[in-house]
């Protein structure tokens, strides 16, 4: 016999488990969250110690700054319920069967929608819808519906044609399918276009003020009007700082549903 | 062990039998603006507890004509019966659940760990949790996999081999009489891929299902089917007999030439492993104390031994000489011991015996115990044999 045996212990065939990168992630998502409560905290010593004018200390008093936040913000939410209602179901719809032809149309008015100019947008609506809250929600639900719609579609698209048919194939009713296999490996990509109409809302909600919709477009508004820079500034700082967090709560939330196993 | 050797190639033989028979009547498929139908009123019939491989090349329907049995594809004409059952009006979902489906690379959904994914369909059955969670792990232990370690792992913490055996226990789950497999083997390499088919051979002779194994590779169609279907553009049956029979007398000149110049050696793919004369080694429990060990095997005159674990199975394959440096039959599992079933072909034997570049295999029977060995001068005598009768 020929046989040659090797005894000496080879490494067995293991795959490593999963989560190594999971802190890696978390470490990344630390960084911002330190950033925005460090220049909060700055703004807040600066705005408790500086001496302003009667017109800065007017729309910059803890009331009125935290009104004009909470206007902001409703703005904001309510226009990003709406995106995702509409959104979602349109990007799921747009990747069914006989609705996918319409898919290149759909897009192209999302499309127009996001590169037409905002504050035209605004005029346009309110000349139409009237000044105010409501005409201020759609004109920012147009602008920011695509990344949600074009992810819905990217993600649903991007998902494996034979895990589809493998569902399929062993029974699984075209909602099921669509339910517990697309959806939950679209999470990442459709929730990562969340977050950027969140982003984008939260910036563009500024632009409300110009229509009447309230928000803290009216600080920066104020601040030009008036010529005065403390006004305008704050403006900016604080919707930068909504902007930042919004963008934080996103990327944690997309951490934590990310779906185990991808 | 005597079950075990029947001849694949002899549909009459005896075992369990849980599938139906196949029909199909006239089945057609057109699809939308091609001028060729790309499955011609096929008529075929396939036997209960059955493998019935598909071959033929690229692009002639055999997809398509798989698809039709569990309507993944609808047919444009014609019937199909399951059993006595007309199937071809029934609810797709329903007849689906009923109807194992394997496809490449296992087809697992990755965000599923492995339990979830082989209790899919017991779950659409309505299974209680209790029952659903036993069948996972009885299946698991089927396909080779410790249910302790895989159940609640991912797919992609598996190898490809391993996500294969999981796609086959899927689609085993609810035990359905009729297996679907389409290229299931076709993206694992060579050695897993052999092992994989053993696996499937030793499966199917404990279930008996009713298998359709689509494939380009006919060493393959010949080592697991019972009958292979030669297929030829609109999936025109051109010949389907066994695996001896396509052999020995091709139909037509076409199927001569798909099954190639190299069909004497071919026969090394119809002569199973335990079909030859296996040498039977001296073996070794791992921990026995080496100098019994060494003496019995001295007093066999063999110059090897065959370690195994506590159920009989092999880990190990050393030569005496190395055991007399140790006190005990160590346990340590080599991981290039080659291997392979008593229901492999002589071809896989002399494939993993290239891969480990050794001088023999190792030969596992029933719950993967050592059957025998063989060794590389045995493979070579059946090529001189076979080599002899095709000349004269
Ligand atoms: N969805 C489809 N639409 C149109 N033609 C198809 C489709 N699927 C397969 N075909 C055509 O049908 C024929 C048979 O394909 P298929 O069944 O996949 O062959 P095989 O599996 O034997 O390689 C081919 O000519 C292929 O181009
Ligand atoms: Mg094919």
């Amino acid at each position: 016999m020929t046989a040659a045996v090797d005894l000496a212990v080879t490494a067995p065939e293991t795959v490593e488990p999963g989560g190594r990168r999971d802190g890696v992630a978390w470490r990344g998502l630390l960084v911002q969250p330190a950033l925005i409560v460090v220049v909060a905290v700055a703004f807040v010593v600066w705005r408790s110690t500086a001496t302003l004018t009667d017109a800065e200390a007017r729309p910059l008093g803890w009331s009125a700054l935290g009104g004009s936040i909470l206007d902001h913000l409703q703005l904001v939410a309510v226009a990003a319920v709406v995106v995702l209602a509409v959104g979602i179901p349109l990007g799921v719809l747009l990747t069914r069967g006989p609705f996918r032809r319409a898919s290149p149309l759909v897009l192209g008015v999302a499309n127009t929608g996001q590169a037409a100019p905002a504050i035209g947008l605004f005029v346009l609506l309110a000349t139409w819808l009237g000044f105010g809250f409501g005409s201020a929600v759609v004109a920012l639900v147009l602008y920011s519906v695509l990344p949600v719609l074009r992810n819905t579609m990217v993600g649903l698209q991007g998902v494996d044609a034979r895990l589809v048919e493998a569902g399929r194939g062993m029974g699984m009713s075209a909602l099921a399918v669509l339910l517990r296999v697309e959806l939950p490996l679209a999470v990442p990509v459709v929730l990562s276009g969340v977050r950027t109409a969140l982003v984008l809302l939260v910036g563009t909600a500024t632009l409300a003020t110009f229509i009447d919709g309230g928000g803290l477009g009216l600080l920066i508004t104020t601040g030009i009007n008036l010529n005065l820079d403390t006004l305008l500034y704050s403006g900016a700082l604080l919707v930068a700082l909504l902007a930042l967090a919004v963008d934080w709560v996103g990327r944690v939330v997309e951490t934590l549903a990310r779906p185990k196993g991808l | 062990m005597s079950e075990t050797l029947t001849h694949a190639g002899d549909p009459a033989h005896d075992r369990t039998v849980s599938g139906v028979a196949i029909r199909l009547e006239g089945v057609t498929k057109r699809y939308p603006g091609q001028s060729e139908p790309a499955v011609d009123a096929v008529d075929l019939e396939i036997a209960a507890g059955e493998t019935v491989m598909f071959v033929g090349p690229s692009g002639c329907g055999k997809t398509t004509l798989l698809k039709m049995l569990n309507r993944l594809i609808e047919p444009s004409g014609g019937k199909i019966f399951l059993g006595d059952e007309d199937v071809t009006g029934q609810d797709p979902d329903q007849l689906r659940r009923r109807i194992g489906y394997v496809i490449q690379a296992g087809g697992l959904f990755p965000h599923m760990t492995v339990g979830t994914n082989i209790g899919l369909v017991p779950g659409m059955l309505k299974w209680d949790r209790k029952r659903i969670a036993e069948r996972i792990d009885e299946l698991l232990d089927l396909v080779g996999l410790d249910p302790e370690v895989y159940r609640d792992r991912f797919p992609k913490e598996l190898s490809g081999g391993q996500q294969q055996r999981v796609g086959v226990a899927r689609a085993l789950a609810a035990d359905p009489p009729v297996l679907l497999m389409d290229e299931p083997f076709g993206a694992v390499d060579p050695i897993t891929r052999q092992r994989l088919q053993d696996e499937l051979l030793r499966i199917q002779e404990e279930l008996g299902k009713t298998i359709v194994f689509v494939t380009h590779d006919f060493d393959e169609a010949v080592k697991l089917g019972d009958r292979i279907v030669v297929f030829d553009v609109g999936a025109r049956v051109v010949q389907y007999d066994t695996p001896e029979a396509i052999l020995a007398e091709p139909a037509e000149d076409y199927v001569a030439d798909f099954v190639g110049a190299g069909a004497t050696l071919k026969q090394l793919t119809l002569t199973r492993v335990g079909d030859t004369g296996l040498h039977t080694p001296v073996t070794a429990a791992a921990g026995e104390d080496s100098a019994a060990v060494v003496t019995r095997a001295t007093a066999a005159g063999e110059q090897y031994v065959v370690v195994t674990d506590g159920r009989g199975r092999p880990i190990s394959w050393p030569s005496v000489a190395e055991l007399t440096r140790t006190t005990t039959v160590p346990a340590t599992r080599d991981e290039r011991l080659p291997v392979v079933g008593l229901r492999s072909t002589l071809n896989d034997a002399l494939d993993t015996m290239l891969a480990a570049s050794q001088g023999g295999v190792v030969v596992t029977g029933r719950r993967d115990a050592v059957a025998g060995v063989l060794v590389v001068e045995q493979v070579m005598a059946a090529i001189q044999s076979t080599r002899g009768e095709t000349r004269g």
